[in-house]
């Protein structure tokens, strides 16, 4: 493994707040899976850790990923021009196996969650997507998951689409069409209500994960989430390395 | 050719990088970036004689030049490691230091005892962490309690033992000499500084376990003041830490009275930092016409 040096190729403002960039990193892109992450060093002041971010696509020599403005590092990133050095470790992390996906996938997004599961549903052919955001300011990738999939948008103040909980489009669906395997990433609260529907209609899971991170190879263990093993012990495991994405009927939520 | 050897407690080291304990898990991950042959030592995650399931998350928070952690000991326990972890080190010529943390003397000395069976080159002992609530900071702040528990560990130990100090004490000085008098054959300094940062949104802790310790840039000028008054307090070996990002930082504490560094947070912001880190110090012995690393232990020139 390296630390990978890419070229930003193109950088722009979505919606305020919000930005999308390519990243030119050669063959890094390519090797890149569905839901794993790359962990940038945002330079040019002083954010001292690296960020984690999704893959949100790969397509020939371009990493892309788009990135909500929070804090220290999402600032500095948000000032990165076209043709300056992104330095980055990744991909990273264990992504979506597309192979367990079976006939009827459902793809579930909330927030910057929403993000890391466009490259998924390009793999898949046959996904039914639903996504969250809290308004339609926010309303982000959203034509571009309706080229590829049957998606379906719901808002928390009913500002775009279904007014309410994504998770209701997704009950609603399950009721009526069933599932062969969900995917999901998103807040915490969301991806416990998609683990409780995952066991409801008896659909498998798998959940990607978000936590605080130092290292994001193994190395530091900060990054914890209780997970439960077969034999019904609880574990910290680690989401750089175990995750981010995990079986959903694993994860212990608070 | 220039001589990067340093000799601590009779134990031969290739250069003066350690990488600190709990950065750098049990050397596999940053062992994929370089070979471990590049490093002088490894301080292996903190083991307990059981296993540790540790803190639940958030257990990092960045800070002003610096982080706060609050891992809680997550590790595998002493038997895991010597089995599994120990044989994948002993391929490289780095040296091979168990840190150990516990919660009673008896633990310590039970796995002192069980390291010195293996081929483990040094013990670190951990008295000074501040994340268990059940012990570490008792044992690491008290002197009378320092010099108790290193005598103790130290007839278990047949390996040379160090004593890594904590850095929340009014007088690092009494708990360096009483690890000495309690036949410590080095110390290690600085562990983290307790710390803690609040979202003043949410007003809850940013660490679950409400407090961490500090580590990185911010706390460097505290640790190299420890290791300077330290070297003036006590005879043996010091292994300086404690915020080093570069070969400058390296030397600073080198010169302060340190006989080996530590790099622990940088790794995560450069996964290649001991080896940079190195890199920099050769850059510095070149620029200065020295020849042997040691010759910079405790050259400071103090007013
Ligand atoms: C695996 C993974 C994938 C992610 N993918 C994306 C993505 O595709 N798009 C996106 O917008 N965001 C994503 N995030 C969240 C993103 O990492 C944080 O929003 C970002 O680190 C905030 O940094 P900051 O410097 O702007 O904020 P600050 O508040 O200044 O950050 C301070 C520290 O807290 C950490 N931190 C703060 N919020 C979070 C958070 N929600 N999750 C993890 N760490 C946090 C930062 O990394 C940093 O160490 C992802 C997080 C993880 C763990
Ligand atoms: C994530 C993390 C985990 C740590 N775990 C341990 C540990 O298990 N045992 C120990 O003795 N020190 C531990 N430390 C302290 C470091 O070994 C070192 O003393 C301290 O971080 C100062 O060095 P630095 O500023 O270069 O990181 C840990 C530090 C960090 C950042
Ligand atoms: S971030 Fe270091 S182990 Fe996950």
């Amino acid at each position: 493994m390296k630390t990978m040096i890419g070229t930003v190729a193109y950088h722009r403002e979505i919606v305020p707040g919000i930005f999308d960039m390519g990243i030119d990193c050669g063959e890094a892109a390519n090797a890149a899976q569905a839901g794993q992450f790359v962990n940038i060093l945002c330079e040019g002041g002083d954010a001292l850790l690296r960020r984690p971010i999704s893959v949100c696509d790969a397509e020939g020599n371009l990493l892309r990923i788009v990135y909500e403005v929070k804090g220290k590092g999402t600032t500095l990133l948000s000032k990165y021009q076209v043709g300056q050095s992104v330095n980055f470790l990744g991909p990273l992390g264990h992504g979506f196996d597309t192979a367990s996906a079976g006939e009827k996938p459902l793809v579930i997004g909330g927030g910057i969650g929403t993000y890391p599961l466009l490259l998924l549903t390009k793999k898949l052919n046959n996904a039914n997507v639903f996504l969250g955001f809290r308004d339609k300011n926010r309303l982000t990738l959203l034509d571009e998951f309706e080229r590829i999939a049957n998606t379906k948008a719901a808002t928390d103040d009913g500002s775009f689409g279904y007014h309410g909980l994504v998770t209701d489009l997704v009950k609603t669906h399950l009721e009526q069409h069933g599932g062969s395997m969900i995917y999901a990433c998103g807040p915490k609260p969301m991806l416990k209500a998609v683990q409780a529907l995952a066991a409801q209609y008896g659909v498998p899971s798998r959940l990607s994960m978000e936590e605080r991170m130092g290292c994001g190879i193994g190395a530091c263990l900060v990054c914890a989430c209780k997970t439960k093993a077969a034999d019904g012990q609880v574990h910290q495991s680690h989401v750089c390395c175990d995750g981010p994405v995990f079986d959903g009927k694993t994860i212990v939520f608070d | 050719m220039a001589d990067y050897r340093v000799k601590i407690a009779g134990v031969e080291f290739e250069n003066p990088i350690i990488a600190a304990s709990g950065s750098y898990g049990f050397g596999r991950e940053y062992g994929q970036f370089y070979s471990l042959d590049e490093i002088g030592g490894v301080s292996v995650k903190g083991l307990t004689l059981k296993p540790r399931e540790g803190n639940d998350a958030p257990r990092i928070a960045e800070t002003p030049m610096g982080i706060l952690n609050s891992v809680g000991l997550q590790n595998p326990g002493v038997d895991y490691f010597l089995a599994q972890e120990l044989p994948f080190l002993k391929q490289f010529k780095t040296k091979v230091i168990a840190n150990i943390a516990g919660n009673t003397i008896e633990e310590y000395c039970r796995m002192a005892e069980k390291i010195s069976d293996s081929a483990v080159d040094m013990i670190e002992m951990n008295i000074s962490c501040p994340n268990v609530k059940e012990g570490g900071v008792a044992f690491g702040v008290c002197p009378a309690t320092v010099e108790e528990i290193t005598r103790a560990v130290r007839q278990y130990a047949k390996k040379p033992l160090i004593v890594k100090l904590s850095p929340n004490v009014t007088d690092i000085t009494e708990t360096a000499r009483a690890a000495e008098a309690g036949g410590a054959d080095a110390v290690s300094l600085i562990n983290t500084l307790t710390g803690m940062a609040i979202d003043i949104h949410t007003r809850r802790p940013i660490l679950h376990n409400n407090i961490g310790g500090l580590s990185g840039p911010a706390v460097k000028p505290v640790a190299v003041r420890m290791v300077w008054q330290v070297r003036q307090a006590v005879n043996i070996p010091i292994i300086g830490m404690g915020g080093i990002s570069s070969g400058e930082d390296a030397v600073e504490f080198l010169l302060a009275g340190a006989n080996a560094v530590a790099v622990g947070t940088h790794h995560f912001v450069d996964p290649m930092a001991a080896v940079r880190v190195m890199e920099g110090i050769k850059n510095y012995m070149n620029a200065y016409h020295i020849e042997r690393v040691c010759d910079l232990t405790g050259a400071v020139q103090p007013y």
